[in-house]
């Protein structure tokens, strides 16, 4: 389990990065769904989004899960390659696999790499 | 009687073994004042009695084989089926299999399905097939549901032509009823003479699909390439209802530019059954596999290097994606679906096209026969395919009482959906029907309309 | 753990079992040749109208016939061994059925034909109607709907009509416990509406309390299972119904496991509004490999009139000398149409017809009481090896765990492994509320010896994990088929197969 100590964490298992105000799916969400085929990002550049609102949607082969965002902002980027990709989400989430950008991105809930590591492995029991 | 195994001694030594006395306590959770209810239900029959009373039910009803000559299609088509077809749904490997969740022991039902893929691809000509739907009503219906979820919602207007079958178009109006949509156009009133271009003005950006039907209710065929690219300049959808027997002379839907293909795969080989089980077929662009409902069957290995097949993308599906799935659909129409697949492996490319042509020299035939005679009439001059509407010159009802007292099955009543269609019949010509039975279908009708 | 990701993967080509029928295709053969045409010919339409090619594969009759006997081998089925898929109901089919829905009379009518002449078809839909009603104690039943998934979506379109008629518009949110099948959330997505989940307490109860905090002026109504997908019969049934119709809700009955109740109590009377019946599971209609189902739905009298439309009636009576005239009748605030024509009747109401009447009201208790006998019975004799977490008396099934303590065997493992010996597995991983869940449901059809036999070879796996674990991760090994590459499938997504390129250039 790998978390970043410059990323910020969400209790659903998203990342954000407030340097850059990019986000996306954690080494723990990828690992937990498994083999990634399909991503759908439900966002556009230019679109304001709210955090906790959904901007994509991932299958496995044999999960789904709705995803979040970190933060709120306007939209600044989306990684067009995932879709032709989606098993970058499994192979570097943290780096190829980010989903979108934001532009003056305040954070929504979110907890730090320790916490969130924490978080992981009280939920691995 | 019943089918069940256990004797006396073997039911009271597992009893003993539940620690329970009786069958009746394992049912205490039961409310008690409404526990064990009597059914007031007949008392049970044998095999012999059962087959008497079935046997006894079916003879009540003239059928288009032994009782009565058929013209009768709109939706449901009286086809020949070759002998092999049943053989094989008689299998009970097949057909006391349940869905293939275990690959391993399920190859058979597993590559059934891909062929039947392959081979509904091929025919509609387009990219992917999913396993089926239950009919072509409803696959039309899951057709509005892909369109919608590829939008997100977002485009409010289905346009569906008034020329889909009219029980089409009423499943779409239920399906959508909680959706935020507007059907457009699926009006019994309109000018049903206007070619199929004129939707163009009813497209705009706020349309997620366009439906129309090939051949259209009335048996017309068009080629809708134009409409097609006016669709898609608008950034819609385009779903085409296709016969499956047409497409074996006709153009394809996908060579037109189709985004979906839906229609009935009863013609392929499936008994009418007084209307089902049918199959829904569903085609697609690759591009909306993932929005398509339903299951599908895709190729791989097994660890041991075999080619094999396996149910895939179950993601999408309502199992796991619960109330986020584009669709609730849960089973497909396996054993149906199976049946078409026989059935097209047997006429193969040949055979096929064969029966489309008969059908088309017969309804053809028919309808330059029937035209002849006085005070009945073609409606449309387009080219049609094995369905045509006729104009005669009373109610169809009476029409029809005059040849059923002949043994024949005439056309189906327009004018029970479309106003304007008063003393209008719709007559199917298959391959079942010889020079013969035409013949007789233009004498008698020629005495109804001179009476 | 998801390390072989990015591996890559020496390319090699796959060893071909059965060929495809492309695969078999040959130039010229064909498997069937229709007579020639008897009328005058009337000239094609214009070639931009028509295909060019139609690129389906040519086979003679008797390749077809191998073909599909070949593939008709790799298929486990019913007829050929025990088949305990929780959930399925995969009972014995009994042949007869299959020779009564072939009937010629059955077979070639046409769904539009004039009334008059499908009397037979009209009586046996009706009588249907008849005895789904008097089971289930409904006050009316479409027989309409395609499959159970149909009959649900029936079923809420109903509950909102309902709703609507009244003028509550407010009410939409759907109550729905966590052990449900996954189809109940999709019918409530399908309309727009919300899904509240309601957790089990630790009897497999629905959580009264829940219940009881979700209960308010928006709710549609509550679909549950009963018994529920634990195998388990809801002990507070009574208060369950209670508390969501005090707050206007609406209860739907959710019919899969009505192989449990036949003749035992009637959800009808238990205070169900709506329900679907699978007549695939309980009544016997072949699972065809995954359809056709069929998917009728009862109601009570409220909620009649929003039935979809057609239904089969009585339009004219009879009296000592005539039969009455059986025929269509809609609804008055008919929620529509949910397919074309009216039902899955040859493949579906005729084989259930002659199920119920075969059994009569005594039989169909006789299935229910040893539907849950057998289930009992396979509950006691594994409850010692596999750990049973709701364990009580269950009813037509119950759920296990598939796991061991300090092993890393699972669920999977065990249920690939009883494909070794010869069983079908039981469902895996549902419901969602048990850890590795195996589901059993054995049906009243099987004798006591195939369940001894059964619990003996799942006693012999929970060994095996202990002693040769390798065994069951390796599993299947007797089966023509090993474990699949379900990785590869979804991500190369080959989902159709065509003729060759050069086909007949040769």
């Amino acid at each position: 389990m790998n978390a970043p100590a410059n990323l910020k964490y969400t209790k659903s298992d998203e990342w954000f990065d407030p340097a850059t105000g990019a986000m996306g799916i954690s080494d723990y969400a990828q690992s937990q769904l498994s083999d990634i085929v399909f991503v759908e990002i439900l966002v556009e550049e230019g679109d304001a989004v709210e955090a906790g609102k959904p901007i994509a949607s991932v299958e496995s082969v044999k999960a789904s899960a709705e995803i979040y965002a970190s933060a709120g902002g306007t939209i600044s980027a989306v990684n067009k390659d995932l879709s032709n990709k989606p098993e970058t989400l499994n192979s570097d989430p943290y780096g190829e696999g980010w989903m979108v950008k934001v532009d003056g991105g305040t954070a929504g809930e979110v907890m730090d790499s320790a916490a969130y590591e924490k978080y992981c492995e009280e939920r691995a029991h | 009687m019943t089918y069940i195994p256990t004797s006396p001694t073997e039911r009271d030594a597992m009893l003993e073994i539940i620690g329970v006395k009786s069958l009746d306590d394992l049912f205490e959770d039961v409310p008690a004042r409404h526990r064990f209810p009597m059914l007031n239900l007949p008392p049970a029959l044998t095999e012999m009695e059962a087959m008497n009373e079935l046997s006894g039910l079916a003879q009540a009803n003239e059928n288009v084989r032994n009782d009565l000559i058929s013209f009768l299609g709109a939706g449901m088509y009286n086809h020949y089926i070759p002998s092999v077809v049943d053989h094989i749904l008689r299998r009970g490997e097949f057909y006391t299999a349940y869905t293939p969740y275990q690959p391993e022991i399920s190859q058979g039902t597993l590559q059934a399905i891909f062929e039947y893929q392959s081979l509904m691809a091929t025919l509609t000509g387009m990219d992917v097939s999913n396993a089926s739907h239950y009919d072509g009503a409803t696959a039309t219906a899951e057709a509005v549901n892909l369109a919608y979820a590829q939008f997100r919602g977002k485009r409010k207007k289905v346009v569906v032509s008034p020329t889909v079958n009219p029980q089409y178009r009423a499943v779409i109006r239920t399906y959508v009823q909680g959706m935020d949509l507007e059907l457009v156009a699926d009006n019994a009133n309109a000018d049903l003479d206007s070619q199929p271009d004129e939707l163009t003005g009813l497209l705009d950006d706020n349309t997620s699909l366009l439906i129309v039907q090939y051949p259209d209710f009335f048996g017309r065929v068009y080629d809708y390439t134009k409409l097609i690219e006016a669709a898609h300049a608008k950034g819609a959808l385009v779903c085409v209802v296709a016969n499956p027997t047409a497409l074996a002379m006709f153009k394809t839907p996908g060579s037109m530019g189709a985004d979906i293909v839906v229609g009935d795969g009863q013609p392929l080989g499936i008994p009418m059954w007084y209307g089902g089980p049918s199959v829904g077929f569903f085609t697609t662009r690759k591009n909306f596999v993932h929005k398509m409902a339903g299951r599908l069957v895709g190729e791989t290995v097994d660890n041991r290097g075999q080619r094999a097949y396996v149910l895939t993308l179950t993601a999408r599906e309502q199992h796991i994606k619960r109330e986020r799935a584009t669709s609730n659909i849960c089973t497909n129409q396996g054993l149906i679906a199976l049946g078409t697949a026989v059935y097209l492996s047997l006429l193969g490319k040949k055979g096929l096209r064969q029966v489309a042509e008969l059908c088309y020299q017969k309804a053809h035939y028919a309808a330059a026969q029937l035209s002849q005679i006085d005070g009945i009439g073609l409606c449309f001059t387009d080219p049609f395919f094995h369905e045509f509407a006729l104009c005669v010159n009373r109610p169809v009802s009476e029409v029809n009482a005059h040849l059923l007292e002949h043994g024949i099955l005439g056309g189906y009543d327009l004018g029970q959906d479309y106003p304007a269609l008063k003393d209008h019949m719709l007559i199917a010509v298959t391959e079942m029907n010889s020079k013969e039975d035409i013949d007789m279908f233009v004498e008698v009708l020629s005495e109804v309309s001179h009476d | 753990m998801t390390d072989a990701v990015m591996e890559p993967k020496v390319k090699t080509t796959p060893k071909i079992v059965e060929p495809t029928l492309f695969d078999l295709s040959s130039p010229g053969r064909t498997g069937v040749t229709m007579p020639a045409s008897d009328v005058p010919a009337t000239a094609l339409p214009p070639d931009d109208l028509l295909r060019s090619d139609l690129p389906l594969p040519e086979l003679a009759e008797v390749d077809v016939v191998r073909h599909y006997i070949h593939l008709s081998k790799f298929n486990y089925s019913v007829d050929s061994g025990f088949y305990p898929l929780g959930s399925c109901t995969m009972k014995y089919n009994p042949k007869i059925n299959e020779d009564t829905c072939r009937l010629p009379g059955f077979l070639h009518t046409h769904p539009l034909q004039p009334i008059e002449t499908v009397q037979g078809n009209l009586v046996l839909m009706f009588t249907l109607q008849e005895w789904l009603k008097e089971i289930a104690g409904f006050a009316a039943v479409t027989l309409q709907p395609a499959a159970g998934a149909h009959g649900e979506f029936t079923g809420v379109l109903m509950m909102r009509a309902y709703h609507k008629s009244r003028g509550d518009t407010k009410r939409m949110k759907m109550l729905i416990p966590d052990a449900a099948h996954g189809t109940n959330p999709a019918s409530v997505g399908m309309m727009g509406m919300s899904v509240v989940t309601i957790p089990s307490d630790e009897r497999g109860n629905v959580d009264l309390k829940a219940l009881e905090a979700a209960c308010d002026h928006t709710v549609v109504g509550m679909m549950l299972t009963n018994p529920n997908t634990l195998g388990l019969f809801d002990e507070n049934i009574e208060k369950v119904t209670e508390l969501v119709h005090g707050c206007g809700g609406l209860m739907y009955g959710d019919g899969a496991n009505l192989n449990a109740l036949l003749g035992i109590v009637r959800p009808g009377d238990l205070g169900f509004d709506v329900m679907h019946f699978n007549l695939h599971k309980t009544f016997s209609v072949p699972h065809g490999g995954g359809g056709p189902g069929v998917g009728p739905v009862g109601v009570a009298a409220h909620l009649a009139d929003f039935l979809p439309e057609p239904l089969v009636g009585i339009v004219e009576d009879g009296d000592e000398g005539t039969a009455p005239l059986y025929g269509f009748v809609k609804p008055t605030k008919s929620i529509g149409r949910m397919k074309a024509f009216h039902g899955h009747f040859g493949g579906g109401f005729v084989r259930s017809f002659t199920y119920i009447a075969m059994h009569g009201p005594d039989g169909l208790k006789d299935i229910s009481q040893y539907a849950v006998l057998n289930a009992n019975y396979l509950q006691a004799r594994l409850r010692d090896t596999y750990k049973v977490p709701y364990d009580r008396i269950c009813m037509h099934e119950f759920v296990a765990e598939g796991r061991f303590k300090g092993s890393n065997v699972r669920a999977l493992d065990i249920s690939k492994r009883l494909m070794d010996y010869n069983f079908h597995p039981p469902t895996n991983y549902f419901p969602l509320i048990v850890h590795e869940a195996l589901m059993i449901e054995p049906t009243e059809t099987e004798n006591k010896d195939t369940l001894d036999a059964f619990a003996e070879a799942m006693i012999k796996i929970a060994e095996e994990s202990k002693s040769q674990p390798e065994l069951l991760h390796n599993a299947p090994s007797t089966t023509q088929f090993g474990r699949m590459d379900e990785v590869k499938a979804a991500r190369e997504l080959v989902l159709c197969c065509w003729l060759p390129d050069n086909y007949g250039s040769e």
